[in-house]
């Protein structure tokens, strides 16, 4: 088989997998929905100020929560997923195979890629029966390049994130801890201003935010590209994959 | 044919000498046994064999490759059993072997390989359902799935039930049945001395006695064990007897070189005085107690690794 045929192979594999496990895929997808509820019906149907563009709430937080499920998917996933298959010595076993790692690596991605966007689809029709948000149309394409673009950012970023973590035992503190923050500070569950809105802008949530909350503004013109923060994502997408290179461990590291 | 040559081969961690020059011929074929305490270089040695771990010094030859170079056309040949393995939990025996097959060029079918390791009543079933013995056979299975050359198991039956160990042996005999070369690593000297051609013993890093385990128990003679319940009443034994010999909460032992001579002692005096011998055994030494002393020696000597 080619490496790409065993890379797809190994995807469909990891998708059986997933959907054996019921319990863990129905709070994957119920997750998002629920944070999209509370925050919806916390913060009513008002309009919040974005870069001084009127934005119905519920359309920011279908925004704001549709990049939120995208990063569970891939960047909390990815790295709680690698850091446990790590410790149990599955990728110690694969790494015994013939299976290039690499086939390993992004047939996993590729099933989490894919089930952050199938995440980011189902908030979007959500917020649209529930909450009337309207469905990005002229900003499709924006929207859908940034979705790659993020998805594998963060992917990368969660398999870079697994060379600090020690054992499996440590990886969900490790990994809430590195993410958690920046959820908040880049506005996530409410809208930020001054400090929080200039630091978290140094950092891969912030961009992505403004991304999808672009996309999903009805006022936006055009086809929903902003380069500036395209770039950003990318950029630490790519220093998440060099680190990973450099730094990721096939055995467990105890 | 040799499957496995190592040539002087060396590895250290810091300033602890891991394994400190061994020399290793495997032939094609065999089961060929690597006995050893912990710490003594055992899995360091495997896990360079294995491609796991880069060499200090030394040269190594498995199926005719580096080990050390990552080929892929390598680990299509050898299949690897390690101590502590996982596989997706929610993946079926059948998927879980299937899954694996896919990576090599010339698999074997999935219910062959389940019949080999014995696990046909459980080819649907979940590996999360499985028991700790059918996992570590799932192991095994995977180990299999390419239809290695060589496989190399680790301890491959800790933890297992008797009859689920008797059960491991005799795929594992049906193994060197199909042409197979088995690196094996165990604890149990009984595996050893059951499954292996030859087998070797590694202390601090070397390797101190190598061979058949049969003439590697030969070898060690003196290790023949006489014992016997004593009789609260009993006259005092022969003086050599009493010299060499143990009494320890009223049973008598003797390690003997020369066990005929200490026999004729002992059941004349028996017969003299009128004492039963009752509970009286004659061991040969096994491979167990060869290890023991031999791992005795080497400690008392300092020979220790970390």
């Amino acid at each position: 088989m080619s490496d790409l045929a065993l890379t797809v192979r190994q995807l469909s594999f990891e998708n059986r997998s997933f959907w054996r496990n019921p319990a863990a895929a129905f709070f994957t997808f119920v997750f998002p929905l629920m944070f999209l509820f509370i925050f919806t019906s916390a913060f009513g149907n008002d309009t919040i100020d974005i870069d001084g563009r009127d934005v119905k709430s519920s359309t920011y937080y279908v925004g704001t929560i549709a990049a939120f499920s995208l990063i569970t998917a891939c960047y909390t996933n990815i790295a709680m997923g690698v850091s446990f298959a790590r410790d149990q010595g599955v990728l110690k076993r694969v790494k015994g195979s013939p299976l290039p790692s690499g086939s390993y690596l992004t047939g996993r991605i590729g099933h989490a890629i894919l089930i952050g966007i199938l995440l980011v689809i189902i908030v979007t029709i959500f917020g649209a029966v529930f909450y009337g948000v309207e469905v990005p149309t002229n900003t499709l394409p924006g929207l859908l390049v940034t979705l790659v673009v993020g998805s594998a950012s963060f992917a990368a970023l969660g398999l870079a994130i697994t060379s600090v973590v020690p054992n499996a035992e440590a990886a969900p503190a490790i990994v809430n801890f590195s993410i958690l923050p920046l959820l908040f500070l880049s506005g996530v569950f409410f809208p930020v201003k001054s400090w929080m809105e200039t630091f978290s802008s140094f950092f891969p949530v912030k961009p992505l935010l403004d991304l999808v909350a672009n996309a999903f503004n009805p006022e936006t013109t055009g086809a929903g590209f902003l380069w500036g923060d395209l770039g950003a994502v990318a950029l630490w997408g790519v220093a998440g994959l060099l680190l990973a290179v450099r730094y990721f461990s096939w055995e467990p590291r105890r | 044919m040799s499957a496995i040559v190592v040539k002087d081969l060396r590895k250290s961690y810091g300033k602890v000498h891991a394994v400190g020059g061994i020399d290793l011929t495997v032939s094609e074929g065999e089961v060929f046994a690597l006995l050893g305490p912990n710490g003594a270089g055992k899995t360091t040695t495997v896990e360079i064999l294995e491609g796991y771990r880069h060499r200090d010094g030394g040269e190594v030859s498995v199926l005719g490759f580096d080990p050390a170079k990552n080929d892929r056309s390598y680990r299509e040949r050898i299949g690897i059993v390690l101590q502590e393995t996982g596989v997706e939990p929610f993946l079926t025996v059948a998927e879980v072997i299937d899954l694996f097959r896919g990576y090599y060029p010339h698999p074997r079918p999935v219910d062959e390989v389940i019949e080999i390791v014995g696990l046909q009543e459980k080819r649907d079933t979940r590996v999360k359902k499985l028991s700790g013995g059918q996992q570590r056979r799932l192991d095994v299975a995977v180990g299999l799935a390419g239809d290695p050359d060589l496989l190399f198991l680790d301890e491959p039956t800790t933890g297992f039930d008797p009859t689920a160990r008797r059960q491991a042996w005799s795929m594992i005999k049906n193994l060197t049945e199909l042409g197979k070369t088995v690196f094996l690593t165990t604890h149990y000297m009984d595996e050893a001395q059951y499954l292996a051609k030859r087998a070797a013993i590694i202390v601090g890093g070397k390797i101190v006695v190598e061979g058949p385990p049969s003439e590697l128990v030969q070898a060690d003679a003196s290790t023949t064990l006489i014992r016997f319940i004593v009789p609260p009443t009993a006259p005092p034994l022969p003086s050599e007897l009493d010299q060499d010999g143990v009494v320890t909460a009223g049973v008598f032992e003797i390690h003997s070189a020369e066990p005929a001579r200490a026999l004729n002692l002992l059941t004349n005096w028996a017969l003299e005085n009128g004492v039963d011998l009752d509970g009286l055994t004659v061991t040969r030494p096994t491979l167990e107690d060869v290890y023991l002393d031999i791992t005795a020696k080497a400690a008392a000597e300092g020979v220790t690794s970390e």
